[in-house]
C-alpha cells in the first residue's frame, strides 16, 4: 500500500505544485524519487511529530495541501492534540497518513502498533478517516484525500497486501463498497485486514453459508444508510477491524444500530483487545493470537451464526 | 523617530486602558500577560505588519500568531483599534455568547490567524506559513508572539531547529520575557538561561531588547531579518502587568479580577502616564 500511496501522490504533485509531502524522517527506500522530482515539495521534518503537524497547518493555512506522512503510531498518537487544535479545529487541508496499519510492525513491538488510531480518529470533529484495503484502494484514498481540502487521516497497511480490486475501483467517500455478495450474514470490515475477511467468507462459503464482504474504506463518515439497511434485512452482521474493539468501526456500526428501533441483525464486534500483546512475532503471528487469520475468523462467525 | 514613538506610546495608553476595561467588565483576562505584550503589539500593529482590515485574507500579508492565547484581550483590543472589527464587539467580552473568548479563535473574527490557548503550537504552525511564503515566493513575512514559560514545551524547540535548518528568514519568534509562569519564577521552576544562547545554537538571529523601550523595539523591528538567511528571534524582556504599578510583577494578578476602585485606580494611573 504504502508504494501505491507515493506513486499516486507522485502523479499527483506533478499536476499540483501546491501539493506538499512532510514526513518525520520515515518512508526510506519509498520517498526517494518523490523528493528528487520534486525537491521544493517535500520536506523532512525529522524525528518531530508534534512539529510536522504543525508546520503542516500552517502550509495549509497558506494555500498547500499536505500529506504529513509516518508509521501510524507515531502520526497518530504522539502528535494528537496538534491534530485536534492545528489541523481539526481549522478545518485545515491537511492529511495525516499513517502507514503500518494495526500490527503490521509486528516484531518491532507495542510502541510501533497503531492499534487505537481509528478510535482517536474518530472522536474528533471535522476529521475523515480513510482505511483503504488494498493497494487500488490506496491509490484511490490518496487521490480523493487531496480533493478533499479538509482534515483527513489516511491509514495505510504496509507492503505486499495482496489486490482485492481491479486497478482502478468505482469508489465512493462515504460509501461503503460490495466486495462479494451472498444472502447468509455480512461483513463489515475496514483497512488491511479485509483481505482476511474476504478468504473468511470463501472458507465459510465452501461450509454451506454464503455472505457478503464490505470494505468500510471510510470509517468517518461511516455509511450510516448502508449500515440502517443492512440491519434490517439481515440477521447476522459481523465487523472485523485490526483496531481496539474500543471505539473503532464495531462502535460506530454498533452506536447506529442500538439506535435503530426496528432491527433485525445481531452485531459481532471483532478487533483487538483492550491490552497490549505480550508476545511478539511476525503480522500474521499476532493475527494469529488474536483470532484475526481466515481460518480462526471463520469459527468465530459459524458460532456466532449458530448461537443467535 | 521621535514623533513615531510619541504616537505608539499613545496607542499602547489606549489599548491598556481597554485591556483592563475587558479584563475588569468580563473577568479572567489574566491581565499581567496582556499588559506585558501592549508595547509589543504597538510596534508590530502600527509600524510592522503589512496588514491591511480591509482585506484581512491578502494573500500577501504579513501574518502575526499570538501563541500566547492568554493574552487575547490584548490581540483583540489592537485589532479592533485597528479596523479589523468594530470596537464595540470588545464589550461582549466575557459575556455569554460572546465570540471573543479568553483565548483567541481563528475564523471567529477577521486578523486572527490562528485558534491559540494550548501553548506550543504557534511557532510550528508559524514556521509552516514562513515555508509557504518561501515556495510562494512572496516577501511576506510570519511573527510569532510567544510567551516564556511556553519556552518549556518541546515543539517550540522542533520548530526552532527546522526553521534554522530551512533558513526560514522570514520568520521572526518574539518571546515575552516577562519572567514569571503559572506557579511562579522561571527561574526558580524551569529555568531558560542562557536563552540567548539557546536561540542563537539553534540557527537563530538573536536579540535582546527591552520590550518596553519603544525606540529600541522600533530599530529591532526595522532590522529583520538580523541575520541573513536565519529566522529572527527577538527576546523581549518585558515586566508582567506593566503600566498599573500595583499590578506589576505580581504573580496572583495571572489569575485575579480588579474591583471597581482598582479599576478606577488603574484607569487613573493610565491617565496620567
Amino acid at each position: 500500500m504504502r508504494y501505491s500511496f507515493i506513486q499516486e501522490l507522485t502523479e499527483l504533485a506533478a499536476k499540483n505544485r501546491d501539493l506538499i509531502l512532510l514526513t518525520g524522517d520515515l518512508g526510506f527506500t519509498v520517498f526517494e524519487d518523490f523528493a528528487k522530482k520534486y525537491p521544493r515539495q517535500f520536506f523532512n521534518v525529522g524525528v518531530a511529530e508534534s512539529n510536522m503537524i504543525g508546520i503542516a497547518t500552517g502550509l495549509a493555512l497558506s494555500g498547500k495541501t499536505v500529506f504529513a506522512y509516518s508509521i501510524a503510531s507515531f502520526a497518530s498518537f504522539r502528535p494528537y492534540e496538534f491534530i485536534r487544535n492545528d489541523v481539526c479545529l481549522h478545518k485545515a487541508s491537511v492529511v495525516v497518513v499513517g502507514s503500518g496499519a494495526g500490527l503490521s510492525y509486528g516484531e518491532a513491538g507495542p510502541t510501533h502498533f497503531a492499534t487505537q488510531d481509528i478510535s482517536l480518529m474518530r472522536s474528533l470533529p471535522n476529521m475523515t478517516i480513510l482505511c483503504p484495503a488494498d493497494p487500488p484502494e490506496a491509490r484511490w484514498a490518496t487521490r480523493e484525500a487531496a480533493k478533499l481540502k479538509s482534515p483527513v487521516y489516511l491509514r495505510l497497511g504496509k507492503k505486499g497486501e495482496p489486490n482485492l480490486h481491479h486497478l482502478s475501483p468505482k469508489l465512493k467517500i462515504g460509501k461503503g463498497h460490495f466486495i462479494k455478495n451472498g444472502p447468509d450474514f455480512v461483513i463489515i470490515g475496514t483497512g488491511n485486514i479485509v483481505f482476511n475477511a474476504y478468504e473468511t467468507a470463501k472458507i465459510l462459503e465452501k461450509s454451506g453459508v454464503s455472505g457478503s464482504v464490505i470494505s468500510m474504506h471510510t470509517v468517518k463518515p461511516i455509511d450510516k444508510k448502508l449500515v440502517v439497511e443492512l440491519a434490517t434485512t439481515h440477521d447476522h452482521i459481523i465487523t472485523i477491524e485490526e483496531n481496539t474493539v474500543l471505539g473503532g468501526l464495531g462502535s460506530a456500526v454498533a452506536e447506529i444500530i442500538s439506535q435503530m428501533p426496528n432491527k433485525k441483525a445481531k452485531l459481532l464486534i471483532i478487533g483487538l483487545p483492550d491490552t497490549f500483546p505480550h508476545k511478539l512475532g511476525s503480522h500474521n503471528y499476532l493475527r494469529e493470537v488474536y483470532g484475526l487469520t481466515p481460518n480462526k475468523l471463520s469459527g468465530r462467525i459459524k458460532k456466532f451464526l449458530s448461537e443467535t | 523617530m521621535k514623533r513615531t514613538e510619541e504616537y505608539l506610546k499613545r496607542k499602547a495608553k489606549k489599548l491598556r486602558k481597554e485591556i483592563i476595561a475587558m479584563s475588569f467588565k468580563g473577568r479572567g483576562a489574566h491581565i499581567t500577560s496582556c499588559l506585558s505584550v501592549v508595547d509589543l503589539l504597538a510596534v508590530l500593529f502600527y509600524q510592522a505588519l503589512k496588514i491591511n482590515p480591509k482585506k484581512p485574507n491578502h494573500p500577501r500579508r504579513d501574518k502575526f500568531i499570538l501563541s500566547k492565547g492568554h493574552a487575547a484581550c490584548a490581540l483583540y483590543a489592537v485589532l479592533a483599534h485597528k479596523g479589523f472589527f468594530p470596537k464595540e464587539y470588545l464589550e461582549t467580552y466575557g459575556c455569554e455568547g460572546t465570540l471573543l473568548g479568553a483565548h483567541p479563535e481563528h475564523g471567529k473574527l477577521p486578523g486572527i490567524e490562528l485558534s491559540t490557548g494550548s501553548l506550543g503550537h504557534g511557532l510550528p504552525v508559524g514556521t509552516g506559513m514562513a515555508l509557504a511564503e518561501k515556495l510562494n515566493g512572496h516577501n511576506s513575512k510570519t511573527f510569532v508572539l510567544l510567551s516564556d514559560g511556553e519556552c518549556d514545551a518541546g515543539s517550540v524547540w522542533e520548530a526552532a531547529l527546522f526553521a534554522g535548518q530551512n533558513k526560514l528568514d522570514n520568520l521572526v519568534a518574539i518571546v515575552d520575557y516577562n519572567k514569571f509562569q503559572a506557579f511562579g519564577k522561571i527561574k526558580n521552576i524551569i529555568n531558560l538561561e542562557p536563552f540567548f544562547d539557546k536561540w542563537k545554537s539553534f540557527g537563530w538571529g538573536t536579540k535582546e531588547v527591552d520590550g518596553h523601550n519603544l525606540k529600541e523595539l522600533l530599530k529591532v523591528i526595522h532590522s529583520i531579518p538580523l541575520m541573513k538567511n536565519k529566522p529572527t528571534a527577538i527576546i523581549a524582556h518585558t515586566i508582567s502587568g506593566k503600566g498599573v504599578s500595583f499590578l506589576e510583577n505580581k504573580l496572583e494578578w495571572h489569575y485575579s479580577n480588579l474591583s471597581e476602585k482598582q479599576y478606577k485606580k488603574a484607569i487613573k494611573e493610565l491617565d496620567t502616564l
